[in-house]
């Protein structure tokens, strides 16, 4: 089976410049994701995880090396993946729904039927955002909404058109405790039911751990990966699993890891 | 406060200062070819009444002609220096250098081309006014946030997409924005230039006034010119909070 996304050798630097210097924001990166992957990246501060979200997605070409989508070359933005950061991104002047519907104004084939099928996308847009516990907030516009509320909103922009592709760039780094928590399930009940493939960039080693089934730790600059380890806790996995030894000895293992990139 | 107060808090001082000033001008018995009190600046707008009427409608329509004429250039400059990066380095300094020049040194100038009349007017009032907008909507296009743009990158969306979904919608708040700062400047444009090179308008009707010592009625002439110029920046703010109300939900 071919890999769904395949990086070899893979290096980034921002400008030819800094190219020839030999400064990369990643450097030598080489790895595969299967299709259906749920993959998450952990690292220290400016190790290169976002560029390494901007290479999949085709936004930034690799200065060497190949990175490959489907078995294809990747030569410019893909248009199969959705997206959602830390910082929400709606559009201010947009209601809850119209926002979530944005993408299917700009991505083909749904672009230029748009408008015929607007009652279809309406449905379905409401159904996505009853799945992240939004029903009823469809007419509201962002700033009547709290962070999570937001995020949640953010994340069925990424998801409305259904793209094989979730690149999320620490999507739940703002939020408090309780509230990233839930949307971890959330996160977790969407992939489980529509696997598409994930991409998360995180901080978080408990997220990381919690959701992922492959996770990378990255080095500082330039950004390496330094191990690749396999999450083999059983699922569908409860918030109650972020408890147990088994658990608590992944993250531990990683963030023994994370502190060796440090001190080096 | 209450919001009744608030209100009417505009309303009160204006009574008061209108008072003050005729209680001034009666106690000193101040001469009207001085400083003539709000009721003899009355009594005059009452009497020239249909001359007042004829030059304030004349500097209003040119006026709001120029002004159209800015906000049609103001904002396609805007959006062509707001969109390419090459045109903002490129056109900015000139435009600032331009900016920086009295729209009034122009109205000699524009007289030889134009004539004496509505041309110069309506021109110098488009000069004066149109560099506001023209920022403001390059502004709003330039400060797109980087995150949108790759959400939207990666959905395929070409660089007019961006900007027709997002940059103009965005830009909006700045663009109403600008248009009260603009009018206002539209209207001392088209005075002046009536002051210069005019038979008509308002700004004719300064100087006419002046000149023959009617101080009344050149009082006039500015009270009303002040009335044209609040109004339809009033109007304008009204436009404002009823299409980007989402961008001032703070003063709710």
């Amino acid at each position: 089976m071919t890999p769904f996304v395949d990086f070899q050798h893979v290096s980034l630097a921002y400008t030819d410049a800094l190219a020839r210097a030999g400064e990369y924001a990643v450097e030598d990166v080489t790895l595969s994701i299967t299709q259906g992957e749920f993959v998450a990246i952990v690292g220290p501060s400016g190790c290169g995880k976002s560029t390494f979200m901007k290479l999949t997605t085709g936004l930034k070409m690799a200065t060497r090396g190949s990175v490959k989508v489907e078995g294809q070359p990747v030569t410019g933005p893909l248009k199969i993946a959705g997206m959602a950061f830390q910082a929400p991104t709606l559009l201010p002047w947009r209601t809850t729904i119209d926002n979530i519907l944005l993408p299917l104004e700009i991505v083909e084939p749904h672009r230029s039927t748009f408008r015929a099928k607007r009652d279809e996308h309406m449905a379905r847009a409401s159904k996505l955002l009853a799945t992240v516990g939004l029903s009823g907030y469809e007419d509201k516009f962002p700033w009547e909404l709290s962070g999570g509320m937001q995020q949640r909103a953010s994340l069925c922009r990424a998801l409305i058109h259904e793209p094989k592709m979730l690149l999320l760039d620490e999507p739940f780094g703002a939020l408090d405790a309780f509230t990233r928590e839930e949307l971890w399930c959330v996160l977790r009940d969407l992939w489980t039911e529509q696997r598409f493939n994930v991409i998360l960039v995180t901080h978080d080693l408990r997220e990381a751990v919690f959701l992922a089934d492959t996770v990378y730790v990255m080095s500082k600059r330039p950004g390496r990966i330094l191990s690749r380890r396999e999450v083999e806790l059983p699922r569908p996995r409860e918030l109650e699993t972020t408890y147990t030894d088994e658990f608590n000895r992944i993250v531990l293992e990683l963030r023994t890891q994370i502190g060796h990139v440090r001190s080096t | 406060m209450t919001r009744f107060a608030e209100r009417t808090a505009p309303f009160a001082l204006l009574v008061a200062v209108i008072a003050l000033w005729e209680i001034i001008c009666r106690v000193f018995n101040v001469s009207e070819f001085i400083f003539p009190s709000p009721s003899q600046i009355l009594q005059a707008t009452i009497d020239y009444a249909p001359v007042i009427a004829g030059h304030a409608w004349r500097t209003f329509w040119v006026t709001m002609t120029g002004f159209g004429i800015s906000i049609v250039v103001g904002v396609l400059l805007g959006f062509l220096i707001g969109s390419s990066r090459m045109a903002y380095t490129a056109v900015y300094p000139l435009m600032t250098a331009f900016n920086a020049l009295p729209k009034a040194a122009f109205v000699p100038v524009l007289v030889v081309w134009f004539g004496i009349g509505i041309g110069p007017a309506m021109l110098t009032a488009f000069l004066i006014s149109f560099f506001p907008i023209m920022v403001n909507i390059a502004t709003g296009l330039a400060t797109l946030e980087p995150e949108l743009e790759d959400v939207l990158r990666v959905l395929g969306a070409k660089r007019m997409d961006v900007l027709m979904k997002v940059g103009l919608p965005r830009s909006m708040p700045y663009f109403f924005a600008s248009l009260k700062v603009a009018i206002t400047l539209a209207f001392v444009g088209s005075t002046v230039s009536e002051m210069n090179a005019s038979n008509e308008g308002i700004g004719y009707l300064l100087v006419s006034a002046g000149s023959s010592m009617k101080m009344p009625l050149a009082f006039s002439g500015l009270m009303v010119i002040g009335v044209m110029a609040m109004a339809m920046y009033e109007l304008f703010a009204v436009i404002e909070k009823r299409t980007t109300a989402w961008a001032h939900r703070g003063q709710r």
